[in-house]
């Protein structure tokens, strides 16, 4: 009970607030955003923060989800739930295959690779017009329906990405605080000493890379159907850049660090519109400053604040009750 | 004394209710939102839109808004990103509630919002080229600019009267150009031309003599190239250098005085169509556009500085948003549909507005001028 506290109290919130508010545009516009936005910045969280393994082409599996969703219902005519399942055969075979060479490399390597991925995904969607339907997109992605209940307003989407994004969460939580967590970290620390302990550093890592890449297609299925529309640019390079800043903003290496960095990143923007122009100066102000003052990630530094503060304390109390 | 307090209490009152009487004598305002690119590859269309757009709003509220109502404008700069139109475009009817939306400078922007504006019920003017957007028609969308379909059935019939029935084509990777081409591959039989080299180019290339050069081994008698932006005045230039002798087409993309800068000399002699507003002063009097292409012209080059088509489609949105009001006597997004879809023999600067249930954009072919470059000036040909 005690270790998901926060996870509860996180759930609880994020499901009470369309209700309190089921017609605010902040709720039910730029909450559907947010949500994905976390969803995804988690999954990274799980191959960057506690793999160690630095992924610039994240958008790429979100934009295969996305756009087999789209192709197979529209092109081929399947329900949206075997187009969704094509998605994750498609990215699975893809991420597996992938994932033992390129994640051989290191560091700049990795990262070099990883955007290379993005880009050729991102160009197959632009060029492929016959499938993908080139610049322009494809549109018209028919309602999705779970048990026979269509998912039609803003309202109802808010609860199933939330209903994701919780799923998310508590999965990252768990994974962080199992066996294959503790393996994870050994990666991260240092791989040569994870193989001295008996572990297949290789294997873990391609199971993460592989259900992080999931993860992000089936939020790209999702994503696609609550807009009814794609197209290559919402799944570009720039799009695994924010991505990666998110999870770095919040902080590396912890759920919540990433769930904060996606809050924040995803609700900026709508809140500095009111500058116009001045939009983007104070929006990269805030982020060097916070990046400045806090390299830990924001979430993480204000957590250890805490702690730290809280040790004080109680060193006090050990030496009043002692002398 | 008892008295004199509620007289007192009285005249707060009926003075109160005078102040709520006279309050809703200021009519309800008309909310227009739009969002444009401003900033970004396509700036050269949203800016002068932009601009027109807010130009005429002052001028009309001014004059004491539309039959009572003034005009609120809400605007949101998109950089010509989908994923931005369609954010601010949730955010035009969720939260800023307006009644008609105007906008979408690029097609990419405008076919990524069409779902959102047809569930939401808010009608909207596209001020975007592709077909596709008014092709099939879905109700609560229009647009002003002419379609590619439109301008390659133009070049199509010049062709035909200068005898030209083998041509090379040449297109960007842009949603503008790869819409154009595939209007361009579809009519091209009809009129019976053979298109005997089809070479594509990115947008951001700075030299396309690999594909002239190809083009030049064919036996084309001419050579179309369907984009905007720079890259068609590079294709411009590139085949002066190779000593390419073809008539050149271009599509209506680049009807602005930057692609002759651009494409100096080498703009000689292209020919393209477009608006006629570029060639305003060379409209015969008859002309029933010449006056109000001519007054816009004269109002924005006072404000701004040159004109360029992209402009004349915002001015004719909201031209068309405003009579729609009119006519409606409401401030109501039903009514005003209804309204836009009746607009009759509206003169814009695209040509003469004829909407209809089957025709949401209104314009014939003959809207569109065929026009040649001459010494580095618009040459209205007919």
């Amino acid at each position: 009970m005690k270790r998901l506290l926060g996870f509860y109290i996180f759930s609880f919130i994020t499901l009470v607030l369309p209700i309190l508010f089921p017609d605010n545009y902040y709720v039910t516009v730029v909450g559907l955003t947010v949500l994905i936005n976390i969803s995804l910045a988690v999954s990274l969280n799980l191959l960057m923060g506690y793999a160690g393994q630095i992924s610039l082409g994240h958008a790429a599996f979100f934009g295969l989800g996305a756009y087999s969703s789209a192709i197979f219902t529209i092109k081929y005519g399947f329900s949206p739930w075997t187009a969704i399942t094509f998605g994750l055969l498609i990215v699975f075979l893809l991420s597996y295959i992938l994932s033992r060479p390129i994640l051989k490399l290191k560091g700049h390597y990795l990262a070099m690779a990883t955007l290379g991925l993005g880009i050729i995904v991102h160009i197959f969607f632009v060029q492929a017009d016959e499938i993908t339907g080139g610049p322009d997109g494809i549109s018209g992605l028919p309602t999705l329906s779970i048990f026979g209940f269509p998912i039609d307003t803003d309202l109802k989407w808010y609860f199933v990405f939330a209903l994701f994004m919780l799923i998310t969460v508590l999965l990252s939580l768990n994974i962080a605080d199992s066996r294959a967590g503790r393996a994870l970290s050994a990666v991260h620390g240092s791989e040569i000493a994870a193989q001295m302990m008996g572990i297949d550093t290789a294997k873990v890592k391609s199971r993460i890379f592989v259900f992080s890449a999931l993860i992000a297609c089936i939020a790209g299925s999702l994503f696609a159907h609550q807009q009814n529309f794609v197209s290559p640019e919402s799944f570009s390079f720039f799009f695994s850049i924010e991505l990666v800043t998110m999870v770095v903003l919040g902080g590396l290496g912890s759920t919540f660090g990433a769930v904060v960095g996606a809050f924040i990143l995803s609700i900026l923007p709508e809140l500095l519109i009111v500058f116009e122009d001045f939009e983007v100066l104070i929006f990269g102000a805030i982020l060097m400053v916070i990046m400045i003052f806090l390299p830990e990630g924001l979430f993480v530094a204000i957590k250890n604040k805490i702690a730290y503060l809280a040790f004080k304390r109680y060193q006090k109390e050990v030496a009043n009750a002692t002398s | 004394m008892r008295f004199n307090k509620f007289l007192v209490l009285f005249s707060i009152i009926s003075f109160m209710m005078f102040l709520g009487s006279s309050s809703s004598f200021a009519k309800k305002p008309l909310k227009i939102g739009s969002f444009l690119a401003v900033t970004g590859p396509a700036s050269f269309l949203g800016d002068p839109e932009l601009k027109t757009l807010q130009m005429y709003i002052e001028e009309i509220n001014a004059k004491g808004g539309v039959d009572g109502h003034k005009i609120e404008f809400v605007h949101y700069d998109t950089k010509g990103k989908a994923k931005e139109a369609k954010n601010f475009v949730n955010r035009l009817i969720k939260k800023d509630r307006v009644d008609v939306i105007i906008g979408g400078t690029t097609s990419g922007n405008t076919l990524a919002v069409i779902d959102i504006v047809q569930r939401a019920k808010v009608p909207f003017i596209s001020l975007a080229g592709s077909i596709k957007i008014v092709e099939p028609v879905k109700k609560w969308v229009f647009k002003t600019p002419h379609t590619d379909k439109m301008a390659a059935q133009k070049i199509f019939e010049d062709m035909k009267k200068r005898g030209i029935t083998k041509i090379a084509l040449i297109t960007g990777n842009g949603g503008f150009d790869k819409s154009g081409r595939a209007q361009c591959l579809a009519l091209a039989p009809k009129y019976g031309i053979k298109i005997v080299a089809d070479e594509q180019y990115n947008n951001s290339d700075t030299d396309m003599t690999t594909q002239l050069t190809k083009i030049r081994a064919t036996d084309a008698q001419a050579i179309l190239n369907f984009g905007f932006g720079k890259a068609p005045a590079i294709v411009a230039k590139n085949a002066k250098q190779l000593g390419i002798k073809l008539p050149i087409y271009e599509s209506h993309g680049v009807a602005s005085k930057k692609f002759i800068e651009l494409a100096g000399d080498a703009a000689n002699g292209i020919r393209l169509p477009a608006a006629a507003l570029i060639v305003a002063d060379q409209l015969p009097d008859t002309d029933p556009q010449k006056s109000v292409l001519l007054s816009y012209k004269k109002k924005f080059e006072a404000k701004y500085g040159p004109v360029s088509t992209f402009g004349g489609h915002a001015y004719d949105a909201l031209f068309i948003v405003v009579n729609a009001v009119k006519r409606a006597g409401v401030i109501d997004r039903a009514k005003i549909r209804d309204e836009i879809e009746k607009t009759k023999g509206f003169v814009g600067t695209g040509g003469v507005f004829n909407m209809s249930p089957t025709d949401h954009l209104g314009l014939g072919l003959d809207a569109f001028k065929m026009i040649e470059i001459q010494n580095g000036k618009w040459k209205l040909l007919y």
